[in-house]
């Protein structure tokens, strides 16, 4: 089993992932984030790869991506950090990020690299269900990482359900059509997820996109295992001297 | 049969296209995937489509044979005249296409992005023509090098925004038209201008400009007997007109395919667009392709002087007429489209495109006989490169 397997049959509702940026503030601020994200109450990390073109992301996360890559933050890099990782940190994560970089570095290198390192999932937007199936699944389960596909409103029933059967871990519910970190109401975010909640899942769902404070995470959770906030989290790092007293500062705010 | 025209049915040209798409665009690439060859064959869809071709954008456009070039080059030389379309080039041959279709598909808000300014031109002419509320997105620089397409744009209604993210070209302002397409999932219909993009762009954009070589076949054959030329020779940034001039002669064997690239200040100079030459395989703006990047995968800013060309990719359907060796590929420096530029002013009384006077530059590259039918995509006109234009001239003292 998992380490998010784990996670989740220890815990069912309120489940915290917080999404940071590797080399975001500093080149060598992703370890002293995540350490700060556990002692602080983040259950999981998602933990971002910059990336030049960052398709699904708002404004934020692609500043922190283009931040960490002028701090000289590389897929490389970031093995070379988090070689030893799991000696200190013990909650699960995640790596998320964009096609190419990946394939740059060779699909099945990344997966072996990430595995030995002690990365517990993926999470590829931009990488489609076909190709999964007939191509880089394989490798991704070759290796025991779990693989978490995106979900929206729009997204139709049978479509919400082959998904959630490709996934691993959890299934991540975008909380309204939209890039991360938008200011979009998430009104009928509530009638969604009800509707995710009736066609009984084999994953946790994990609600995302626009969570940025208390109200809205008790609104994601309301239905759902949990929430991630991403945007709103890199906002309270943006200047901070000391990325422990920003972490904390932030998440006693949610949690 | 084997065939260079189509994609299968997941968007591949070999190993090259498919949709690389995040979940939020999946409904709208989904509905696209699935309605647009029907629709694109409907007689109703037919019917306009010509009628504007013919009566909006004054196709068919001459195959002209340019007796003084073609003596130059100890050749028969055509040139293609896309220059002629409205708005100056063949991107509208595209935007037609893409706004009866938006219409068809139930959609009133239309987005694009542009680089030098003649697709977001292209797409706002067609937002009037149709009524339509018109965004095109342009990245902050381009919009600083592009002043009289800017203000094309904004008189024929549409709203201009700025890219500001990344490198503040055409790849970012194609980023962040992708971004409006996720913010606005149902009312929107996105205009790519090139042959790149998620399956079905690639295919969708090729069939609307495949009326090049479509009315090339009947032209050439008219003027010399035969529809088959022995050379097709275009410009290629994304690969949108050279796409539709070699469409109808991708699976004509005999015929010789010359895909001309930017090379910037020399391929290996360091500023080159010449993406079959530096790019690796990669994915970028929802499809795999050649793309240039870094070792680690960054995709890097190209250079072109011809902003048309400035792309750091290349359509799917080009990448695999490289890699199969079924399409020749040669790479002309800044320098040498400038001096091919002025060639053919003086030649043939024709101003073209600098993206366009790449493809003439290819003529010293080719060998080519004295029985040899070349045609030549003159894919726009010089207008918009009047400055460029204006600065050579005062440094050659003209």
């Amino acid at each position: 089993m998992s380490r998010i397997q784990i996670l989740f049959q220890q815990k069912h509702k309120r489940v915290l992932n917080v999404y940071c940026t590797a080399g975001y503030p500093e080149l060598n601020s992703t370890l002293p984030v995540m350490e700060s994200l556990q002692a602080n109450g983040a259950d999981l990390i998602e933990l971002g790869m910059p990336y030049s073109d960052p398709l699904a992301d708002g404004p934020v996360i692609q500043q922190s991506s283009a931040i960490a890559l002028e701090n000289g933050m590389t897929i490389a890099r970031l093995f070379e950090q988090l070689d030893g990782f799991r000696d200190r940190i013990t909650v699960p994560v995640i790596l998320m990020g964009y096609m190419n970089p990946v394939l740059q570095y060779g699909f099945e290198r990344f997966c072996s690299d990430a595995a030995r390192v002690g990365v517990d999932g993926l999470i590829l937007p931009d990488l489609p269900e076909y190709e999964f199936e007939t191509e880089y699944g394989a490798i991704i389960r070759k290796y025991g990482l779990d693989f978490i596909f995106l979900v929206t409103p729009e997204t139709a029933e049978e479509r919400v359900k082959k998904l959630d059967k490709l996934s691993t871990g959890f299934l991540y519910a975008v909380s309204s059509s939209s890039t991360t970190g938008s200011n979009k109401q998430m009104t009928s975010v509530q009638d969604y997820l009800q509707r995710l909640e009736s066609y009984q899942l084999t994953n946790p769902v994990l609600v995302g996109f626009g969570i940025k404070d208390r109200e809205s995470f008790d609104a994601a959770c309301a239905h759902s295992n949990g929430a991630i906030i991403g945007s709103a989290y890199i906002k309270a790092l943006e200047g901070a001297i000391d990325v422990g007293t920003a972490t904390k500062e932030f998440l006693s705010t949610i949690v | 049969m084997q065939t260079y025209q189509q994609p299968d049915v997941h968007g591949y040209y070999g190993r090259f296209g498919g949709a690389y798409i995040p979940e939020m665009l999946h409904p709208n690439v989904e509905e696209l995937q699935s309605r647009y060859l029907e629709i694109m064959q409907e007689p109703s869809f037919q019917l306009e489509f010509r009628d504007l071709l013919h009566d909006y954008v004054g196709r068919p456009t001459p195959l002209y044979f340019a007796k003084r070039l073609s003596a130059a080059y100890g050749t028969n030389i055509y040139l293609k005249r896309e220059d002629l379309c409205h708005t100056g080039a063949h991107k509208i041959n595209n935007t037609i296409g893409q706004i009866l279709l938006a219409q068809k598909l139930g959609k009133n808000r239309i987005i694009a992005e542009t680089g030098a300014g003649q697709h977001g031109v292209a797409t706002a002419t067609v937002c009037a023509l149709k009524g339509v509320e018109c965004i095109v997105y342009m990245g902050e620089k381009d919009i600083e090098r592009q002043a009289p397409n800017v203000a094309r744009m904004r008189m024929l209604g549409a709203k201009v925004v700025p890219a500001t993210s990344g490198s503040k070209t055409l790849k970012d302002a194609t980023n962040e038209a992708i971004r409006d397409w996720i913010n606005n999932p149902s009312d929107t219909h996105y205009i790519i201008g090139s042959v790149v993009g998620p399956h079905p762009y690639p295919d969708m954009v090729a069939r609307f400009q495949s009326v090049i070589s479509e009315e090339t076949r009947w032209q050439l054959k008219e003027k010399t007997g035969s529809e088959l030329p022995t050379h097709v020779i275009a410009c290629v940034g994304g690969g949108s007109n050279a796409a539709g001039a070699f469409y109808h002669f991708l699976d004509e064997l005999t015929v010789q395919l010359v895909a001309v690239e930017a090379a910037g200040h020399g391929v290996n100079s360091g500023l080159s667009a010449a993406t079959t030459a530096l790019g690796k395989p990669g994915v970028l703006h929802g499809s795999k392709s050649l793309v240039m990047q870094t070792e680690d995968g960054q995709v890097v800013e190209p250079h072109s002087i011809s902003a048309g060309l400035d792309y750091p990719g290349i359509g799917p359907l080009h990448a695999n007429l490289f890699d199969s060796g079924r399409g020749h590929f040669l790479a002309v420096t800044d320098e040498d489209a400038l001096r091919a530029a002025f060639d053919v002013a003086r030649t043939e009384g024709i101003i073209p495109a600098l993206e366009t006077a790449h493809a003439f530059s290819a003529l010293s590259q080719l060998s080519l006989k004295e029985t040899d039918q070349v045609v030549i995509c003159l894919s726009g006109r010089g207008d918009k490169d009047l400055a460029t234009y204006m600065k050579q001239m005062e440094m050659m003292g003209i």
